[in-house]
C-alpha cells in the first residue's frame, strides 16, 4: 500500500511522518507518532476522548484522515503543558480529583482548553454544553466541571 | 459535607492530597492497555457471530490462514473444552465458542496479522456453516413453558436440578409469616416492574498485548479490575499452570465490574504461542457492547405491608433476572436490598434465566439496583398512601446494629439511619421543591467483601517509603494506600510511592470487586506498616542502645526517653548496619467488610409534553465509614449516582428479533452527557466500620443502588403517573402518561 | 484507499471521473463511522476543504453563498449569518459535539441523505438552493430535491454540491428550529421542526413548516404552514386554535418508522408540540427582530 508523507507541526515541533491513507490522524498520533495520550473510545466520534486542537479547533482525531493533517498545527494533551509547568487546567483537574479513572481526561482537558481559549469567563451550563462530547463515565462530571470552573479564574487571574 | 461519627484525630487519612498517579495522567503518558505497542507485533481482530443463536457445523479458515499478513488463525478447536462442571466453563466458552454460538456478537474465531486491516479481512474470509437456533431473548420467553433451550450445558444452581435448563439460579429468603401477615395489614401495595439491560459503559474499550516467548512462558499486559484474576482465568482457558503467566496491569479506564472477567487475554495467548510473535487485541466499542458484561435485565413484584402509623409489616418479592447466555450469580444478591428496613415478615424469591445475549457482568453492586428500584417505589408510593414524609417513614423502619438482613445474620454497625437523617436535615431536603418540579427519595446499600489481598512496603535509604500491591488502582485507591501507609508510619504521604506491581512481585490479590480495595488491600498496607514499625523500633534500639521496649512509634520518630527522636530517615539511612534492609509483607484474607448506606434525593421536572425529564438537583448521601480520601469518596458517589440517572433514563439495550444489538455505540446507548446534569452534591457519611483500623467500608457500589427509585419517586410527584419500567426515557413516559 | 486533496472543482470532478464510486466529504463525520461499519471503502476520498469556493462563505447583493464544505462552527460563529437565520444555525449548532461541528457541513448533513438530519429542515424553511458541480458547469437546485430517501439523493454519478445560496430574510420575517432528543447533546433528532414565518404587526403573512425524522425526507407540511397565516398574535403569542392546527398538521404529516430511536406514536405526537413551539420563537423573533 502506498503511503503519504504528511509534514505538519504538533505541540510546536514539525513533525513529518508516512501514512496510509485511510489511517485516522488518532492513529498516526498514536502509532506512528507514539503520542498515546489521545485515546479510542468509540472511533465514531462519540466519546472525545480522541480530542485534539487541529489549527485552534477542537475535533476527534478518529474523524480525521492522517493526510488532511498537511500543514496543519496540532495540539495534544502531551503538549498544553509549558514544559513542566502544567497548565492552569491541568493542575486543577489535579487538585480537584476530577479524574478517576483517567482514560477520558487527555480528551476533556483539550475540549476544556479549547473552551476557556475561546471564552475565558463560561458560565456552568456554557462549560457543560462545550464538554457534551467528551464522556466520562466515572466522576458524573462534577468535579470537572468545577475545576474548569477553577482554571478560568486562575487563568483570569493570571492574565491581569 | 461531611457528617462523622467520634473517632481518633488522624494527620493524613481524611486529607486530600494530589493522587500519586495523577500527573502521568493529566499530561497524557499514563499507559493504558492499548497505549502498549511491542516490536514485531502483530494485530488480532475476532470473527463474531452474525446470529443470535446457532450450531456452528463447520468453519473453514483456510482461505484466511492464506491471506496477506495471516500469521495465525485460531477457533474453539484451540482450547482445551473444560468439562461443565468446571467453575471456569462459561468463561472459557464466552471466550471462544465451541460447537454453538449462544448470542449475537459471540466470538468464534480470532485472526492476527501484520495489520489490523489484514486480519479484519481475513476474518471476513473465514467460511462459517451454521445451522440457526431459536433464539430467546426476555425472561418471559426464557421461562415460559417449553421454551428453547437457550445453552445446553446450563443446569440450575443451588436447587434440586433434573438436566438442562434455562433457569440459572433459584434463591428463596423467608422469615416470619407473610401469608398471615397480609390480610391483617392496613395497607398493601404491590406492583410489577421491568428494566432494560445495560452497559457499564467505561470509556476505555478492552485491550491487552500477549506475548508467549520461545520458552512458553506469556507476557500480558491487561487493564482488568484484578490481574491475578487475569492469569488465573488465562490460566484456566488455555489449561496452563498459572505460573507460565506474568500479568503486568496497564492503567484501567473504567471498569465498575465489567473488568472483573476476561475476554481477551487467551486468545491472544493462543495467537501468540501460534505466531512466535507479540500480539495485540483491542475491541472496538461496537464489540464492547455486543459482547461484554451487560447488566442484566429483569422483572420483579414486589408486595408491601404497612399499617396506618407507618410500621412495614409485611414484604413479598419476586425478581427475575435475565442473566444472558450462562450462568451467573446475580439471583441471591438481588435480594440484599429488601434488607434494608425492619420486615417482621419476609418472603423473597430471585431467579436467573437464560437468554441469548451477551453474560452478564458485575455491574456496581450487582443486581441490586433493580431490585431497589422495584421496592423503593413502592415504599415511596406506602408514604403517599399514608401521607407520610418518606425520610420519616424510611427512619421508622431503618435497620440498625443488630436487626437481621434478608439471610438472618445480623447487620454489624451501620450508618443508615445516620444517612437518613443527614438527607433529611441537608440544605437540598430542607429547601422548598422548586415551583414546576417535584422532588423524589430513595435508598439503597451494598454488602461489600473482604477477600484476599497482599502489600509489601519497602522503606528507602533516604527515608521514603514505597508501597507495592496487587489492587489496580480503578479511581485513585493508590493515593488511599499512600494516605493509610503515611498515617502508620507518620511521614509525608509525598514521601511514598504506591506501585501496582505485576503477578510475580506482590503477593496474590483476589480482583478488585465488592468495594474491597481500600478496605482489604487498605488493612494490608496497614498490617505491613505496623510490621515495619516493630522492625523500626527495633533498629532505633539497636542505634539508641536501649531496649526495643523503651521505644515507642510518634509521627514518623522513634522516641525514647534521654534521646532525641530518631526520625525514620535516620534509621533508614543506618539499615545496612542494624539488619539490612527494611521491608515487610502484609497479606490477609479479609473478614468484617462494612454494609455501606445511601440515602439519594432528587428534584426534577418532567415536559408532559414530550416526556423529557430535566434533574435541577441531586444529592448523594453515603455511610463511607472512614472516607480516607474524601474527593475520591465523593467521586464515587458522584460517578454511581450519574450512572444511575443513566440507568434510570436513556441506557437500555435495544434488540431486534434475531437478538442482534441495534444500539451498539455511544451515539445511541446513551450514558449521560455533561449537559444532562446538575452538580452531583455529596454528604459522606461517616460511621467508622470497627472490623478495619481506619474505620474503612467500601463505597464504590452503593451509590448505584438508589438512583432509579429517587428519580421515578420523583417523576410519581411531579405527573402523578408511577413509572415502573427502565429505562424512563421519553417516548415511555409520554406513553404511561396518556395511559393514566 | 487513497486520499485526494485538489484545489479546484474541476480537479474534484475529474478524480470522480477516472475512480468511479470515489466519495467527495468535507467533515466525513458521517463517512468515518460508516465505512467502520462496513460500508465499502470508496477508491479514492476526495476531500473538498481545500478548494476555496467550498469554503467561502459570502454575503452580497442580498445574497448568502456558503461553501458546501464549510463548517457548522464557520456559521454559528457568524454573527451577520446568525442574526439573519437564526433558526438556521442553531440548526446547524445542534449536529453534535462541540468537536462535530467543527467539522460538519450543510453540503455533508444535505448529501448524507439522513432524515433525521438536523439542518436540512431549516435550510428547506428558508428556501435554500444548492448549487451542484456538474458535466461542465452547475445545476441549482432547491435543497427539498436533493435527498429521495434514507441515504440516497438525485445527485448524478460524478455530481457534489459545491454552495449553497440563499436570499436575505425580508422584513418582519424569522425562524426557528426545535428538536427532540432524548439526552441534551450528542442524540440524532427523533424529530425535528423547522418554521419560517412572516409578521405583519400581529398577524402572521407567511409561514412554511418543515419537519425532519419523521419520513424518509425532510417534509414541508402546508397545511401546517396554512394554519399559521392569517393567525393573529396576542401579547406576543400566537393564536391558541391556530396553534392546534399547526399541531394537527404537523401530525399528520409524519410517515414515521418505529426504530431504537422512537416510535410511529411518539413522533407523531411530538412533531406537533416541536412545530407548536417553533412557531412561538419564530414569531417572537419576527416581531422583535431577534
Amino acid at each position: 500500500m502506498s503511503r503519504t508523507h504528511v509534514t505538519c507541526t504538533i505541540n510546536g515541533d514539525q513533525v513529518d511522518f508516512l501514512t496510509s491513507d485511510d489511517t485516522s490522524l488518532l492513529d498516526a498520533l498514536r502509532v506512528e507518532l507514539g503520542l498515546t495520550g489521545a485515546k479510542e473510545g468509540c472511533g465514531t466520534g462519540d466519546c472525545g476522548a480522541c480530542s485534539v486542537l487541529i489549527d485552534g479547533r477542537l475535533n476527534c482525531s478518529c474523524l480525521v484522515f492522517a493526510p488532511e493533517a498537511e500543514g496543519s498545527d496540532i495540539v495534544t494533551v502531551e503538549g498544553i503543558a509549558d514544559g513542566d509547568h502544567l497548565h492552569p487546567l491541568q493542575q486543577a483537574f489535579l487538585e480537584g480529583a476530577a479524574l478517576q479513572c483517567g482514560v477520558c481526561t487527555p480528551g476533556v482537558l483539550i475540549a476544556a482548553k479549547a473552551l476557556l481559549d475561546a471564552n475565558p469567563d463560561p458560565t456552568e451550563t456554557e462549560i457543560r454544553y462545550a464538554l457534551a462530547g467528551n464522556l466520562c463515565r466515572c466522576t458524573g462530571y462534577d468535579k470537572i466541571i468545577r475545576s474548569v470552573q477553577e482554571a478560568a479564574v486562575r487563568l483570569k487571574g493570571a492574565a491581569r | 459535607m461531611t457528617v462523622t461519627e467520634d473517632r481518633p484525630a488522624y494527620k493524613w487519612v481524611g486529607t486530600r492530597p494530589i493522587r500519586h498517579d495523577g500527573y502521568e495522567k493529566v499530561i497524557g503518558k499514563a499507559r493504558f492497555a492499548a497505549d502498549l505497542d511491542l516490536p514485531g507485533q502483530l494485530h488480532a481482530a475476532y470473527l463474531r457471530s452474525p446470529h443470535g443463536h446457532a450450531r456452528i457445523v463447520s468453519i473453514d479458515t483456510t482461505t484466511a490462514a492464506g491471506m496477506p499478513g495471516v500469521k495465525a488463525v485460531v477457533t474453539g478447536a484451540d482450547f482445551p473444552d473444560l468439562d461443565p462442571a468446571d467453575p471456569n466453563f462459561d468463561v472459557s466458552v464466552n471466550v471462544m465458542a465451541r460447537s454453538t454460538v449462544l448470542y449475537n456478537g459471540h466470538a468464534l474465531a480470532a485472526v492476527a496479522a501484520t495489520t489490523r486491516a489484514e486480519a479484519a479481512a481475513a476474518v471476513a474470509a473465514i467460511q462459517v456453516e451454521y445451522e440457526l437456533l431459536p433464539v430467546v431473548l426476555t425472561l418471559d420467553e426464557s421461562m415460559a413453558d417449553g421454551a428453547p433451550l437457550v445453552n445446553e450445558n446450563n443446569v440450575t444452581k443451588f436447587v434440586e436440578s433434573d438436566g438442562p435448563s434455562n433457569l440459572a439460579t433459584v434463591n428463596v429468603l423467608e422469615r416470619g409469616d407473610v401469608d398471615a401477615a397480609f390480610p391483617a395489614a392496613d395497607l398493601v401495595v404491590e406492583r410489577e416492574f421491568d428494566t432494560a439491560y445495560v452497559h457499564q459503559g467505561y470509556i476505555e474499550p478492552h485491550a491487552c498485548v500477549v506475548d508467549v516467548g520461545p520458552n512458553g512462558k506469556a507476557d500480558v499486559w491487561a487493564s482488568s479490575q484484578g490481574h491475578f484474576m487475569v492469569r488465573s482465568l488465562t490460566a484456566a482457558i488455555l489449561g496452563w499452570e498459572p505460573s507460565r503467566i506474568k500479568v503486568t496491569p496497564a492503567e484501567i479506564g473504567g471498569g465498575f465490574g465489567g473488568k472483573t472477567t476476561i475476554y481477551l487475554e487467551p486468545v491472544a495467548a493462543r495467537l501468540s504461542e501460534m505466531s512466535g510473535r507479540p500480539v495485540k487485541l483491542v475491541m472496538t466499542r461496537e464489540e464492547v457492547l455486543r459482547a461484554t458484561g451487560p447488566a442484566p435485565a429483569s422483572k420483579s413484584r414486589v408486595k408491601i405491608a404497612a399499617s396506618n402509623d407507618g410500621e412495614l409489616i409485611a414484604i413479598e418479592c419476586w425478581f427475575g433476572y435475565a442473566v444472558g447466555c450462562a450462568n451467573d450469580f446475580a439471583g441471591l444478591v438481588g435480594a440484599m436490598s429488601v434488607a434494608s428496613y425492619k420486615f417482621p415478615n419476609l418472603k423473597l424469591e430471585a431467579i436467573g434465566a437464560l437468554t441469548n445475549t451477551p453474560k452478564t457482568a458485575a455491574y456496581r453492586a450487582p443486581s441490586a439496583p433493580q431490585a431497589a428500584f422495584a421496592i423503593e417505589s413502592v415504599i415511596d408510593e406506602l408514604a403517599q398512601a399514608l401521607d407520610m414524609d418518606p425520610i420519616d417513614l424510611r427512619l421508622r423502619n431503618a435497620v440498625e446494629e443488630g436487626d437481621p438482613t434478608a439471610m438472618g445474620m445480623p447487620h454489624p454497625r451501620i450508618g443508615f439511619v445516620e444517612c437518613l437523617e443527614a438527607l433529611r436535615d441537608s440544605d437540598h431536603y430542607q429547601s422548598p421543591v422548586p415551583d414546576g418540579a417535584a422532588r423524589g427519595v430513595a435508598t439503597g446499600f451494598w454488602f461489600n467483601i473482604g477477600e484476599q489481598s497482599s502489600a509489601t512496603v519497602n522503606l528507602n535509604e533516604d527515608g521514603t517509603a514505597t508501597v507495592i500491591t496487587g489492587s489496580p488502582d480503578i479511581g485513585g485507591s493508590r493515593a488511599s494506600m499512600a494516605l493509610m501507609a503515611a498515617e502508620e508510619l507518620g511521614i509525608d504521604v509525598y514521601r511514598i510511592t504506591p506501585v501496582v506491581a505485576d503477578t510475580e512481585s506482590v503477593g496474590f490479590t483476589d480482583v478488585t470487586e465488592g468495594s474491597r480495595a481500600t478496605f482489604s488491600t487498605g488493612m494490608a498496607v496497614v498490617n505491613a506498616c505496623r510490621g515495619l514499625i516493630e522492625e523500626l523500633r527495633a533498629r532505633a534500639a539497636t542505634i539508641l542502645g536501649v531496649e526495643q521496649d523503651a521505644v515507642t512509634w510518634i509521627e514518623g520518630s522513634a522516641v525514647a526517653d534521654g534521646h532525641d527522636p530518631l526520625p525514620l530517615s535516620a534509621i533508614t539511612a543506618k539499615a545496612k548496619s542494624t539488619g539490612g534492609p527494611l521491608t515487610v509483607t502484609g497479606s490477609l484474607n479479609a473478614a468484617g467488610a462494612g454494609p455501606s448506606f445511601a440515602a439519594h434525593c432528587c428534584d426534577l421536572t418532567v415536559d408532559e409534553e414530550t416526556g423529557q425529564v430535566a434533574i435541577l438537583r441531586y444529592t448523594a448521601v453515603q455511610d463511607a465509614g472512614t472516607a480516607i480520601h474524601p474527593s475520591y469518596v465523593e467521586g464515587q458517589l458522584q460517578g454511581g449516582s450519574v450512572q444511575g440517572i443513566g440507568w434510570a433514563l436513556n441506557e437500555e439495550y435495544v434488540f431486534d428479533d434475531e437478538g442482534s444489538l441495534e444500539n451498539a455505540s455511544f451515539l445511541d446507548y446513551r450514558i449521560p452527557v455533561a449537559s444532562d446534569l446538575p452538580m452531583i452534591d455529596t454528604i459522606v457519611v461517616e460511621v467508622p466500620n470497627p472490623a478495619h483500623p481506619y474505620g474503612v467500608r467500601g463505597v464504590g457500589e452503593t451509590g448505584i443502588v438508589p438512583p432509579m427509585a429517587t428519580i421515578a419517586n420523583a417523576v410519581a410527584r411531579a405527573t402523578s403517573t408511577r413509572m415502573t419500567s427502565l429505562p424512563m426515557s421519553p417516548p415511555r413516559i409520554l406513553a404511561a402518561l396518556e395511559a393514566s | 484507499m487513497r486520499y485526494a486533496a485538489p484545489t479546484t472543482v474541476g480537479e474534484a470532478q475529474s478524480l470522480l471521473a477516472e475512480h468511479p464510486g470515489s466519495q467527495v466529504f468535507a467533515g466525513a463525520t458521517d463517512l468515518i463511522p460508516q465505512i467502520r461499519a462496513g460500508r465499502p471503502a470508496p477508491p479514492v476520498l476526495i476531500d473538498l476543504k481545500r478548494i476555496d469556493q467550498l469554503m467561502a462563505v459570502i454575503h452580497e447583493d442580498g445574497q448568502w453563498r456558503i461553501g458546501a464544505a464549510t463548517p457548522a462552527s464557520d456559521l454559528t460563529r457568524n454573527s451577520d449569518f446568525t442574526a439573519m437565520f437564526p433558526g438556521l444555525s442553531e440548526a446547524m449548532g445542534l449536529i453534535g459535539s462541540d468537536q462535530i461541528q467543527n467539522r460538519s457541513s450543510l453540503g455533508g448533513n444535505l448529501a448524507n441523505a439522513s432524515p433525521a438530519a438536523d439542518s436540512v429542515p431549516a435550510m428547506i424553511a428558508n428556501a435554500v438552493e444548492a448549487v451542484v458541480a456538474s458535466g461542465d458547469g452547475t445545476r441549482t437546485v432547491p435543497v427539498a430535491e436533493i435527498a429521495t430517501g434514507p441515504g440516497l439523493t438525485s445527485l448524478a454519478d460524478g455530481e457534489f454540491i459545491i454552495e449553497f445560496t440563499v436570499a436575505d430574510t425580508p422584513a418582519a420575517t424569522s425562524d426557528a428550529y426545535l428538536r427532540m432528543i432524548p439526552r441534551t447533546e450528542m442524540d440524532i433528532a427523533i424529530v425535528g421542526a423547522a418554521v419560517r414565518l412572516t409578521v405583519d404587526g400581529d398577524v402572521i403573512t407567511n409561514a412554511t413548516v418543515v419537519l425532519g425524522a419523521v419520513a424518509p425526507t425532510a417534509v414541508t407540511v402546508s397545511e401546517a404552514g396554512a394554519a399559521l397565516v392569517g393567525a393573529a398574535i396576542d401579547g406576543g403569542s400566537i393564536d391558541g386554535s391556530a396553534m392546534n392546527a399547526l399541531a394537527d398538521a404537523a401530525s399528520a404529516a409524519c410517515d414515521p418508522i418505529d426504530d431504537k430511536r422512537g416510535t410511529v406514536a411518539y413522533r407523531r405526537q411530538v412533531a406537533g408540540v416541536m412545530a407548536r413551539r417553533a412557531a412561538a420563537i419564530a414569531v417572537d423573533r419576527a416581531q422583535n427582530g431577534d
